[in-house]
């Protein structure tokens, strides 16, 4: 698949400025955290590289990921103030930034959660606001944010995939791309499917309540 | 309907004798599964959006650092009064474009073509042309899809952002969108809108992306300036014949290869070029206050 899919990638998005990639991007990463989290959240720890830890007060990269994590689109002009709001919200959220060489120039690493759980998610800004999830809690994917998807950790064990999928079908969902990660043999596997329509709750807790299912979440557009 | 190339987007505006804008109309409609209206419509709106930033910034904005602003206000006070020497559609495209750059410096709405700091440069030339060519909303509408469909191109053959590739990903992107797309408009053919594409980006080659204080500011309000207004003079040229003698496509791959071999200093980080002058660094250092 190509990596610009839409000639609205290209024209657009309409966004808040400065940076299509500092700015627009940041929210979109910080955006699918929250949904995939999809808790109430209390703190997060956010790591920069590369030119995203060079220029990100001058882009305002931080007002922008905070932005997401309040579930912002790009367009929202209460971006300048997202610190206050956040603050407002009990939402207490840290920046450091990172020498470490990345492969991309524009990485960003969120640690987020509340007193109960957290998650870790690393994200790319690959330019005119488009973005890829490159990594979730120490598995590595490939996901871009513009498809409805589902994340599914399960068991590694046969049959997990199939009953996932016969639930899809029974609900009409059509796969657009799909991938499974493992950490090992048999232990814990993680499947991010790219879908074609968003999901609806109910279908979200049958898979919840299928064997070997662990934990689900979505991405909404 | 797909094409990953310009070679391969001009072969299906001629084998289905349509324009490029239409072309790139079909594909979207064929691969997100959607209808004309809802595609037009949602380019309609990101029009409306460039018009009103395009207004906004004319009436003067300040940034927050105050570093850009109401430069765009000078220029159309200048043309007001005197007959600009680059003649009124360059210098009201650059007024334009740093008008829409102006906005997105100072965190107001803008659409991203192809990211935000090069966002002046399509919008700039079409609300330039506008007075002239006095084009139909669809008309400007479809600007928007033919500079799209090779801002497409470069985006899935190149790269569109300044810490991939430079401003020459940018600036140099946006303004030959812009060059293709007047082309069209003025009723040029689609191979002429490929040449005046293919001359600009060749003039943008090599540019870098120095912000200073990494802020999208200086120099790229300028930038966008610069960008529009070659775009309208590469239009100019494919209208009257002139070719470029390296195939578009291939000024592309040039860009492509530059980019990738630009050192990190000049690729958005803001530590290199016109960042890494005195003035420069100064301007860094009272802005962040580490002086």
């Amino acid at each position: 698949m190509v990596k610009f899919n839409s000639v609205f990638d290209v024209i657009g998005p309409v966004m808040v400025g400065p940076s299509s990639s500092h700015t627009a991007g940041a929210v979109r990463i910080a955006k699918i955290a929250r949904d995939l989290f999809h808790q109430p959240m209390t703190w997060a720890t956010i790591y920069l590289y590369g030119s995203f830890a060079k220029t990100y007060k001058g882009h305002g990269t931080d007002l922008a990921l905070i932005g997401g994590l309040l579930g912002f689109d790009t367009n929202d002009t209460r971006m300048r103030q997202a610190d206050e709001l956040a603050e407002e919200k009990g939402l207490k959220v840290s920046f450091l930034e990172d020498s470490a060489a990345t492969d991309h120039p524009n990485t960003v690493r969120m640690q987020v959660g509340n007193e109960k759980e957290s998650m870790e998610l690393v994200g790319i800004s690959i330019g005119g606001g488009k973005v890829e999830i490159k990594e979730l809690n120490g598995f590595m994917l490939q996901l871009s944010g513009n498809h409805p998807a589902i994340l599914v950790t399960h068991n590694d064990r046969a049959g997990a995939i199939a009953s996932v999928a016969q639930i899809l079908a029974k609900y009409k969902v059509n796969i657009a791309h799909m991938e499974v990660n493992r950490k090992d043999l048999g232990k814990e596997a993680l499947m991010i499917i790219e879908t074609d329509q968003n999901m609806d709750e109910i279908m979200m807790r049958e898979l919840k309540d299928t064997p070997y299912i662990n934990q689900v979440s979505k991405i909404v557009t | 309907m797909n094409f990953r190339t310009v070679e391969e987007l001009l072969q299906i505006t001629k084998d289905e004798e349509i324009s490029i804008s239409e072309v790139m109309i079909r594909r979207e409609m064929d691969v997100k599964d959607r209808t004309y209206e809802e595609v037009y419509e949602e380019m309609e709106n990101n029009l409306t959006v460039m018009e009103e930033a395009i207004e906004r910034g004319i009436n003067g904005v300040e940034s927050v650092t105050g570093l850009t602003g109401g430069d765009a206000v000078k220029v159309q006070e200048y043309m007001k009064n005197q007959t600009p020497l680059a003649g009124h559609t360059v210098l009201d495209a650059a007024s334009k474009a740093m008008a829409t750059n102006e906005v997105n410096a100072a965190m107001g709405v803008i659409c991203a073509t192809p990211t935000a700091g090069s966002a002046g440069c399509v919008p700039g030339v079409l609300f330039a042309v506008k007075e002239q060519l006095q084009p139909t909303r669809e008309e400007m509408v479809r600007f928007l899809f033919t500079s799209g469909a090779f801002g497409f191109v470069v985006a899935n053959n190149a790269m569109i952002s300044g810490a991939a590739g430079g401003c020459q990903a940018e600036v140099g992107s946006a303004g030959a969108m812009a060059s293709a797309a007047v082309v069209e408009m003025a009723g040029g053919t689609p191979e002429q809108s490929a040449e005046a594409f293919a001359m600009t980006l060749k003039n943008m080659l090599g540019l870098v992306c120095d912000p200073v204080a990494g802020l999208v500011e200086v120099p790229c309000v300028k930038r966008n300036a610069g960008g529009s207004s070659l775009a309208v003079v590469s239009a100019d040229l494919a209208l009257a014949g002139v070719t470029s003698r390296i195939p578009c496509d291939e000024v592309i791959g040039a860009m492509y290869k530059i980019g990738q071999t630009m050192p990190v200093e000049l690729r958005e980080t803001g530590e290199g070029g016109l960042a890494d002058t005195p003035t420069g660094r100064f301007m860094r250092d009272k802005i962040f206050g580490t002086a």
